[in-house]
C-alpha cells in the first residue's frame, strides 16, 4: 500500500472547517480472538453524504453497531456529536444523541399503522389514553415532507419494501435525528424507487442532516456521495473527496489491488447454442404475477433474465423449480414433459435454484458449512439412511477448496461467514447435486467485490462445462457482462430478447427499453 | 488474479479458529451437567448423606425414566420448532389400552403392542393435523390433549383398571442386579436405550439432519428438497409412540391404569426437561444429551427435596424457580450472535 496514490491523511481537505456532526476517534473493537476494528477515525458533517464502503467483513457493520449502541467500543476511543463527547452504551443513548440507522432488514411492526410506527415507544397520550387523532394529524405533515403516496393510517404490511423504508426514515426524522445512517438501502428497491430515495437523500442533505450511506454499489456512491470513506480489514484506509472520486480509486482502496477487467466478458457473439435442455411454454401462475412466459434454455448457455424488481422473474423461477404450481403452460426438459410438484422433483431432474434471499430461504445459519453443503446430497451419500460422515467431510472439503470459501474449517457455522462466503457455501450445495440447469437468482446480492469476481468466473466455467444457466439479476452491468442472451421481463411477461445467436450486442439501453416498457 | 485475491481478501474478523469452535460446542454440550452434579452433591450433604446411595440413585433413575422417554420424543418435536402437549394424555390412553388387552383371556401377550399402537395412532393423528391440515402444533396438540384424556376415561368406563397378574409387570419393578444394594431398574435401561437410539437418529442419519434443517429454516429446507411434511409426520408419530412406551412403563409399575389421573401434566415435565437441556424453543438447535441431563435434573430435584424434608407445596415453588433460574443462566452463557 506504500504506492497508494491517494492521501491517507484525515479528511481535512474540506473547505469550511465547521464542527463535524459526528466524529469518531480511535475506535477499536475486539471480540475474543479477533480485532474487528482497529483505531478507526471517521467524521461526518451536517449537510453532506458520506459514503462508507468496504467489503463484507471489513468492519462496516461493527462500526454501525457501535454507533447504534448495540456494541460498546473498546476503551481508548471517543465519539463526539457536534463537538460534544458522548457515550453511546445503549440503543436509547444512540437515539438521544440523534443517531438513526435504517438497516437492510427493516424494523417496523407490520401490523400497525404508519403513524403508530412513527410514534412507537413514544405515543402521545391524552388523559392516559393514546391520542390516535393527534398522532395521525402530527404525522401527516412529516409524510408530506417526504412526499410519500400513503397516509398515516395505512397499515405498514400493505406497503412495499421501498415505502416501508420511507416510514423508517419518517420515524427517524420524527425523533429529530441529525445523523442518519442508511445501510445498503437500495438492496430491495427497483430503479424507480431508488431514484425516489436518492431525491429524498438529497433533500435531507439540503436540510442539513448528516447522512452516512453504506453501499456496495459504485454507481450509487458516484451519484450521491460528497466524500467516500473506505474500510478494509477493520482499518480506515482513507477518505476521498468528491473531486478525487473514481471507480478505480475506490476499488483499489477497498481490495488493495487493481480490478481492471472486473466484468470479464466471456461472451462470444458468434457462439451458437443448438442443444435445447429446457423449453418453457406459456407458463402462467395463479396470482397473475407470471403471464404466458416462454423461454428456451440451451446447453452451455448463460441466459439473462432482466427486469425491474417485481417484474415476476423470481416467481417464474419458482414455477420452474416446483416451489409454486403453475396455472397453465408446460415445461419440456430433455425432450420429456416435466411438471414438478415440489422442489425435490426439480432437484431429482437436475434443476437447481439459487434463491435471492439466502438467509431466509437458503441457508441454515446455525448449521455448519459442511452440513449446509451436503444437505442436498446426504441421501445419496448415506447407506440405508445412515450418514456416511467420512464421505460428507471429504465432499465439503472439496467444495471448500474448489469454490474458494474462506472460513476456518467446514465445521464452523455458516451464520458467522461474510455474505460472499455464505453465497459460495449455498452455491456449493447446488453444485453438489450435479445439476444440468442452474437458475441463479441475484447471485451476487450482498456479496463483496472480490467474491463477486469469483462467482462470475465460476458461472463462466460452469457454462463452459455444458450447464445451462439462467441468471436473474437487477444489476445491469452484471447481466450485460455475463450473459450470452438476455430476456427482459416486465409486469409478468417476457417483453423481448436482447442478444441471441450471433445477433446484436447486448446493451443496457436495449434492456432498459424493454424493462421500462418503452420498446414493445 | 485469483492467487492474489485469496491473500488480499482474507477478512480476519470472520476467522474463528477450529479449536475455539470445538471448545464452544463442548461447553454447550455439557450445558446443565455441572448444575446437575451440584444439585446431587448439595442434596447429599443436606439430606444426611443418603442421596448418593446406590439404593436412592436407582429410585431416582426409576423416577426419571418415564419423563426421559417422553422428553426424548418431545426433543424431536421441539427441534422441528413444534410442541406436543398431548403426551400425558396419550400415556394414559395407551396404558388403559394395554391393561384392557392384558385382561383379555389369551391375548395378554398383545398388551405391549396395544400400548405402542395406541400411542402411534394418536401421534399419527397429531401428524396429520399438523403436517397435513397445517394446524399450528400448539393448537392441534392442545386439542388432542383434551380429547384423548376423554378417550382414556371412556376406555375404562371412567374407572381404574387393575390387573394383579400383569404379564409385563417386570418392566416396572425388576432390574439388573449389580450388587445386593445396587439394582439398575429396567425402566432406566429402557430410558437409556431410547436416548441412545434418539442420538443415533438425530446425529447419524439423514432423517436427523432433515429434522434439524426443518427446525432451523423450514422454507430453506423445502427448497433444498427436504420433505418437510414427512419429517413433521415422523416426529409427531415418534412422540406418540414414545408416549405409548411411557404408557407401558407407567402401567407396568402400577399394575393399573386410570384414565383420569395417569399422566396428568406429564407433558409439562417433558417440556421442562427439553428446555433445561438447552434445546431452542424455535427449533434447529439442541441435543438429546441435554434432554437426558434435564430429565435427570427434574428427578433429582423431586427426590432430593423430599429427602431434605421440603414440604409438598414448597417443592413446586422450588422446582419452578430452578427451571427459570437455570434457563436464565443459560442465556448468559450463550454469546450474542454476530453477523
Amino acid at each position: 500500500m506504500t504506492d497508494h496514490p491517494i492521501s491517507q491523511a484525515p479528511d481535512d481537505n474540506r473547505s469550511d472547517p465547521e464542527t463535524p456532526a459526528l466524529e469518531m476517534q480511535h475506535i477499536s473493537k475486539s471480540f475474543p480472538g479477533v480485532r474487528a476494528l482497529s483505531d478507526v477515525s471517521l467524521r461526518a458533517y451536517g449537510g453532506e453524504v458520506l459514503a462508507l464502503m468496504g467489503e463484507n467483513g471489513a468492519g462496516k457493520s461493527t462500526l454501525m453497531k457501535i454507533l447504534s449502541g448495540a456494541y460498546s467500543a473498546d476503551p481508548g476511543g471517543e465519539i463526539r456529536i457536534n463537538g460534544r463527547r458522548v457515550s453511546i452504551d445503549s440503543p436509547l443513548a444512540a437515539r438521544a444523541a440523534g443517531i438513526a440507522i435504517i438497516y437492510q432488514e427493516l424494523a417496523l411492526a407490520p401490523n400497525l399503522t404508519v403513524a403508530e410506527n412513527i410514534y412507537l415507544g413514544n405515543e402521545p397520550k391524552r388523559r392516559g389514553m393514546m391520542d390516535r387523532a393527534g398522532m395521525n394529524a402530527a404525522s401527516a405533515p412529516l409524510l408530506e415532507r417526504l412526499g410519500v403516496p400513503f397516509g398515516p393510517e395505512t397499515i405498514v404490511s400493505s406497503l412495499s419494501v421501498a415505502e416501508q423504508q420511507l416510514v423508517e426514515i419518517a420515524r427517524s426524522l420524527h425523533r429529530k435525528s441529525s445523523i442518519l445512517i442508511l445501510d445498503e438501502p437500495t438492496t430491495a428497491l427497483s430503479s424507480r424507487e431508488t431514484e425516489r430515495l436518492f431525491a429524498l437523500v438529497r433533500q435531507l442533505r439540503e436540510e442539513g442532516i448528516a447522512l452516512i450511506y453504506i453501499s456496495h454499489r459504485m454507481a450509487e456512491v458516484d451519484e450521491l456521495a460528497d466524500r467516500v470513506a473506505v474500510l478494509r480489514d477493520g482499518c480506515a484506509v482513507g477518505t476521498l473527496a468528491r473531486h478525487e472520486l473514481s471507480r478505480a480509486a475506490i476499488v483499489h482502496m477497498m481490495v488493495g489491488r487493481d480490478l481492471s477487467g472486473f466484468y470479464v466478458k466471456h461472451r462470444d457473439p458468434l457462439a451458437v447454442f443448438n442443444d435445447v435442455v429446457m423449453d418453457v411454454q406459456h407458463l402462467s401462475d395463479h396470482a397473475g404475477r407470471v403471464r404466458d412466459c416462454s423461454l428456451t434454455l440451451h446447453r452451455g448457455e448463460v441466459l439473462g433474465l432482466a427486469g425491474l424488481v417485481g417484474a415476476g422473474r423470481t416467481e417464474l423461477a419458482r414455477l420452474i423449480f416446483g416451489a409454486e404450481q403453475p396455472k397453465s403452460g408446460r415445461i419440456i426438459l430433455d425432450g420429456m414433459p416435466f411438471a414438478p410438484r415440489r422442489p425435490r422433483d426439480a432437484l431429482d431432474r437436475g434443476i437447481a435454484y439459487l434463491t435471492e434471499d439466502r438467509k431466509a430461504l437458503g441457508l441454515f445459519l446455525d448449521m455448519s458449512c459442511a452440513a449446509n453443503i451436503n444437505l442436498g446430497v446426504i441421501e445419496q451419500d448415506a447407506r440405508g439412511g445412515v450418514l456416511d460422515r467420512k464421505h460428507g467431510r471429504a465432499r465439503a472439503k472439496n467444495a471448500f477448496s474448489s469454490l474458494g470459501v474462506r472460513a476456518a474449517s467446514p465445521i464452523v457455522s455458516v451464520g458467522g461467514l461474510s455474505g460472499g462466503n455464505q453465497q459460495k457455501v449455498l452455491l456449493g450445495r447446488l453444485l453438489e447435486t450435479g445439476p444440468k440447469v442452474l437458475i441463479l437468482d441475484e447471485p451476487t446480492r450482498g456479496v463483496d467485490i472480490g467474491a463477486k469476481a469469483e462467482i462470475y468466473r465460476l458461472i463462466g466455467e460452469l457454462a463452459a462445462k455444458g450447464l445451462a444457466i439462467l441468471v436473474i439479476s437487477s444489476e445491469m452491468p452484471e447481466i450485460v457482462g455475463l450473459c450470452d442472451r438476455v430476456l427482459v421481463m416486465r409486469e409478468g411477461t417476457i417483453m423481448g430478447e436482447v442478444g441471441g445467436n450471433g445477433a446484436a450486442e447486448i446493451t443496457q439501453e436495449a434492456i432498459m427499453e424493454y424493462a421500462a416498457g418503452i420498446a414493445a | 488474479m485469483t492467487s492474489t485475491t485469496s491473500s488480499a481478501l482474507r477478512t480476519a474478523p470472520q476467522q474463528v479458529s477450529t479449536s475455539r469452535e470445538r471448545m464452544r460446542s463442548a461447553i454447550q454440550a455439557a450445558g446443565m451437567l455441572p448444575v446437575l452434579v451440584l444439585l446431587a452433591v448439595g442434596f447429599h450433604l443436606l439430606g444426611g448423606y443418603r442421596f448418593l446411595s446406590g439404593q436412592n440413585l436407582s429410585i431416582v433413575a426409576q423416577q426419571a425414566a418415564i419423563n426421559i422417554v417422553l422428553a426424548s420424543g418431545m426433543t424431536f418435536v421441539i427441534l422441528t420448532g413444534g410442541i406436543d402437549l398431548s403426551v400425558g394424555s396419550i400415556l394414559a390412553a395407551s396404558a388403559m389400552g394395554g391393561l384392557i388387552v392384558s385382561l383379555m383371556h389369551g391375548f395378554g401377550f398383545l398388551a405391549i403392542p396395544a400400548c405402542l399402537f395406541v400411542g402411534l395412532l394418536i401421534g399419527a393423528i397429531n401428524g396429520v393435523l399438523i403436517a397435513g391440515i397445517r394446524i399450528p402444533p400448539f393448537i392441534a396438540t392442545l386439542g388432542t390433549l383434551t380429547a384423548v384424556r376423554g378417550i382414556a376415561r371412556l376406555m375404562g368406563g371412567d374407572r381404574t383398571v387393575f390387573n394383579a397378574d400383569l404379564p409385563y409387570a417386570w418392566i416396572g419393578n425388576d432390574g439388573i442386579a449389580i450388587t445386593s444394594t445396587l439394582v439398575i431398574p429396567w425402566l432406566a435401561v429402557i430410558a437409556l436405550l431410547v436416548v441412545v437410539a434418539s442420538w443415533f437418529v438425530l446425529r447419524r442419519t439423514v432423517l436427523g439432519v432433515h429434522i434439524y434443517a426443518v427446525g432451523g429454516n423450514p422454507s430453506a429446507a423445502r427448497l433444498s428438497g427436504v420433505r418437510v411434511g414427512a419429517v413433521l409426520m415422523f416426529v409427531y408419530c415418534l412422540s406418540g409412540l414414545l408416549a405409548g412406551l411411557g404408557g407401558v412403563m407407567s402401567s407396568a409399575r402400577l399394575y393399573a391404569a386410570n384414565g383420569l389421573q395417569l399422566g396428568q401434566s406429564y407433558e409439562l415435565d417433558a417440556i421442562a426437561a427439553v428446555i433445561l437441556g438447552g434445546t431452542s424453543f424455535v427449533g434447529g438447535i439442541g441435543s438429546i444429551w441435554g434432554t437426558l441431563v434435564g430429565g435427570l435434573m427434574i428427578a433429582v430435584l423431586t427426590n432430593g427435596l423430599v429427602l431434605v424434608g421440603v414440604s409438598d407445596i414448597w417443592q413446586f415453588i422450588v422446582k419452578g424457580l430452578v427451571i427459570i433460574i437455570a434457563v436464565a443462566l443459560d442465556r448468559f452463557r450463550q454469546p450474542a450472535a454476530r453477523t
